[in-house]
């Protein structure tokens, strides 16, 4: 009888440790021999914006301009390596907190954020970049994912699926009906799993006996559990996943092991339930500095490495808050936009009663505006 | 450079929240700030959060004090920001924050992630059958005992239910009026039919208990003492109002309700024993002279604590869990040791793990750190579970002895009182000596007064002479 892993954290697939120092791997190295200084160092600068348009999620929350803000502090290396690893025409499912795969196709911040401050459904068309909008349903892209590699297989393109999700999602019915789905069709989609070891306040290890990387194994789907503070692993463990699906070799899991340093959302205290050391366990394999140390041991200079990539970052965030800050409110009647592609009878009805129901109001002298409050 | 004043109100910083709690604020009037500084911290229902300030500019007035509950949407803090040209800043908190609460009805807001709040302070309706076993046990009526639900016929639903605790029968403006009055609905028999409570049943009632003195006009609140607060009333305490209501919240209504969880459940009883512990101060006076010891605070307490942790192994029943649940006593065989500390917060009792593994040294670094960790308010919530035996170091106040009431679980605890000089009976002569009282409370239920009596003069004896620790290894 075989016997369950547990959550040992040794054993993870690396090419660069917490110190910084490049370690031999058979099963990687060959996927990141092109991966040069200037490669790293645009990896770094990748990095460091999606933390600063982090940062200023969290902060336009505090100060009232956001409703809610999923942080994803300390998952900067699994989102950039995954994202740059990535072809324009593969189609990426996300859940709510992959701001940095969202930053890698283009979408403007203030994109990603508008659906925070309840200003929009969705913040950009999917089909213009290849990137479904967030999904609030734990765990239900992945179906969603694997129903698009179907396609893309019967459509006979070489582009594959990618879906992102959490460890917590790995315990819903739609990931693992995903899995079976993707396994049966041999679907070319890659599932990759953010382990940041909490599930807003439940513990990994309190979910799976086994590592996550174990699970998809049963579906008879192969699997990687790679260093998620790891930009380097994590882009050539996706590279190794999306060559297996462009070949016909079907799915692939990835286990990025990495952390949420930050709380669940903005609404939660992530100091009720976890121990402070366990934040500074982690903060010291910060996926940032550990590409920083790689660097500078490659002889760049780490101030001047930072303050180039400081100028980016703080574009972004400028340009994020002025465009956040200046957004109007929608008015009442937006609510019938872009609910069918063509006219509709059933909606065109009640259109015009909502328009005579706003309409009161405003012979009441008072405006229409605010009315959904 | 011309500025602007630009108000910020308190925005709703989690998820459907009302209202929160400036903490404190890390700025002053006249500083100034920069984008996203830290200008202050706010207590909402979920969480400590810090607030970035959303402007760059000076600070010109503060609207609310540290410890004040402030209404989402409120102005919190004013600054004098440079006037950019053109740029027609919108006022930040205006999307969440102008929408100020209509009427008086107070929204109860689910917190996602966190479920609906239990906010009664009554257990959930659920029946489970243990508990209804366990209350019945402890009702002193001659009702009886609850059937189990699932036992009962199909049939007698028409029998008016007779558990024990239903709340007396009246129909809910009956009831609201009773409570604006302040009438306990329990003391009053109905004269309505199937004895129900009318109106006139509460008024008669309020009549019967205020001596037809008191006009029964509900809205009132005619609070016979609220009328002298006016000038020249006579002088109250500290010259502030004659009452001040607080709600019941945070801390301390957690703690009233570990208090009343231990005080109903455990029988307590308490014991005292007062030593000569002059020896035991001689003893602390030459380790602080011993370099090994520089950094750690000696005090009684740390002798005490290690006296305690040597005297459970001799009376395990002390170190014990009373399993209700489960119908078990658990013989709990670490220390994980509770120490009560008076914290920013209120009462904290977080515990050292495995004090009985721990070393003299180690033990007086331990209670060192959870002193200064919790003085910061910075107790990890996993230092405050699974306490197995707590101190309660009342000596600090200049107490000698008390009657502690056990930390919710726990069979035992020790206060310790304060060591003074008294006149005291040694070598056949009254002599001035160190003295101090020892007061342990302990579940009856665990621990006999056998156990308890030993354990206590254990601890006694190590204090009055820690040589006397050699025979008890």
């Amino acid at each position: 009888m075989s016997q369950p892993a547990g959550h040992r954290d040794e054993g993870l697939i690396q090419l660069i440790d917490p110190s910084g120092r490049r370690t031999p791997n058979e099963e990687l190295d060959p996927w990141v021999t092109d991966v040069d200084v200037d490669a790293l160092r645009g990896l770094h600068t990748d990095m460091v914006a999606i933390r600063r348009i982090d940062q200023e999620g969290t902060a336009l929350q505090r100060q009232g301009e956001l409703a809610l803000w999923p942080p994803l502090l300390g998952q900067e290396a699994a989102q950039i390596g995954a994202g740059r690893a990535l072809e324009d025409d593969d189609f990426i499912f996300p859940s709510y907190r992959e701001t940095g795969l969202a930053y890698c196709r283009g979408v403007d911040a203030e994109d990603t954020l508008r659906v925070w401050r309840g200003n929009a459904y969705s913040g950009w068309d999917p089909f213009g970049k290849n990137m479904a909008t967030p999904q609030i349903i734990i765990g239900a892209q992945t179906l969603h994912a694997a129903g698009y590699a179907m396609g893309i297989k019967y459509d006979g393109g070489s582009q594959a699926a990618i879906t992102f999700f959490g460890d917590g999602a790995t315990s819903q019915g739609d990931v693992n009906e995903a899995m079976v789905f993707a396994a049966s069709y041999q679907a070319p989609v890659v599932f990759f799993c953010q382990n940041n070891h909490w599930a807003i306040s439940e513990p990994v290890e309190l979910q799976s006996n086994t590592h996550i990387a174990d699970r998809p194994v049963g579906f008879g789907i192969p699997s990687l559990r790679v260093d998620g503070n790891d930009v380097l692993a994590c882009l050539a463990a996706t590279r190794i996943a999306l060559d297996r699906a462009r070949t016909g070799n079907g799915p692939t899991f990835i286990e990025a092991v990495t952390y949420r340093m930050g709380p669940h959302t903005t609404a939660d205290d992530p100091t009720r339930y976890r121990d402070a050391n366990e934040l500074d366990l982690w903060a010291a394999k910060d996926p940032i500095e550990r590409l920083e140390k790689h660097l500078a041991g490659l002889g760049l200079d780490t101030a001047e490495l930072q303050a180039g990539a400081a100028v980016v970052a703080d574009a972004v965030a400028e340009k994020l808050r002025k465009a956040i800050i200046g957004l109007q409110d929608p008015q009442p009647m937006d609510v019938f936009e872009n609910v069918y592609s063509q006219p509709h009878a059933t909606l065109d009805r009640q259109r015009e009663h909502y328009a005579l129901y706003q309409q009161q109001f405003a012979d009441a002298g008072s405006a229409t505006e605010g009315g959904a409050r | 450079m011309s500025t602007v004043l630009k108000v910020f109100k308190l925005p709703d910083l989690g998820e459907g929240l009302t209202e929160s709690e400036i903490v404190s604020w890390k700025v002053a009037v006249g500083e100034t700030v920069k984008l996203n500084q830290i200008i202050a911290e706010v207590e909402t229902a979920k969480a400590v959060v810090e607030l970035p300030s959303p402007y760059s500019g000076v600070v010109t007035e503060l609207h609310e004090q540290p410890g004040t509950v402030v209404e989402v949407g409120n102005p919190i803090v004013s600054f004098d920001v440079p006037g950019e040209a053109g740029t027609g800043d919108e006022d930040p908190g205006s999307p969440a924050a102008a929408d100020t609460e209509a009427g008086p009805a107070k929204r109860e807001p689910t917190l996602v992630g966190y479920g609906a709040a239990v906010d009664t302070g009554k257990r959930p309706t659920r029946k489970s059958r243990t508990r209804a076993v366990a209350s019945t046990a402890m009702t002193t009526t001659a009702e009886p005992p609850v059937a189990p639900v699932a036992s009962a016929p199909a049939s007698v639903e028409t029998a008016p239910a007779q558990e024990a605790g239903e709340r007396p029968r009246c129909t809910p403006p009956v009831r609201k009026f009773a409570r604006d009055l302040g009438v306990d609905l329990e003391q009053i028999t109905g004269t309505g039919p199937y004895g129900l409570i009318t109106r006139d049943d509460v008024t008669a009632a309020r009549g019967a208990e205020a001596g037809e003195t008191v006009p029964a006009s509900p809205s009132g609140a005619a609070d016979p003492l609220a009328g002298s607060t006016a000038a020249g009333g006579p002088r109250t305490l500290g010259g502030a109002p004659r009452e001040v209501r607080t709600p019941i919240k945070g801390m301390r209504k957690h703690t009233a309700q570990a208090m009343v969880d231990s005080a109903f459940t455990a029988p307590h009883a308490t014991e005292f024993l007062t030593v000569d512990v002059t020896p035991m101060m001689e003893l602390l006076e030459r380790l602080r002279a011993d370099r090994a010891y520089r950094d750690v605070k000696l005090t009684p307490l740390t002798i005490a604590a290690k006296a305690v942790c040597v005297a459970l192994e001799r009376q395990p029943t002390l170190n014990s869990r009373w399993d209700a649940d489960a119908q078990e006593i658990v013989q709990l065989n670490y220390v994980n040791l509770g120490i009560a500390a008076a914290t920013p917060r209120g009462l904290m009792v977080p515990n050292i793990k495995d004090a009985q593994s721990l070393d003299f040294r180690s033990l007086a670094g331990s209670l060192r750190d959870l002193a200064a960790t919790a003085k910061e308010g910075k107790t990890a919530p996993e230092a405050l579970r699974g306490g197995t035996f707590s101190i309660t170091n009342i000596g600090v106040f200049g107490i000698d002895g008390g009657t502690p009431i056990l930390n919710p679980g726990e069979a035992g605890i020790l206060a310790l009182g304060q060591v003074r000089e008294q006149p005291w009976g040694h070598r056949g002569e009254v002599v001035l000596r160190q003295v101090t009282t020892l007061s342990l409370s302990f579940d009856h239920r665990l621990v006999d007064g056998e156990q308890g009596s030993r354990f206590l003069s254990d601890v006694g004896t190590i204090m009055a002479d820690p040589g006397m620790l050699i025979t008890m290894l």
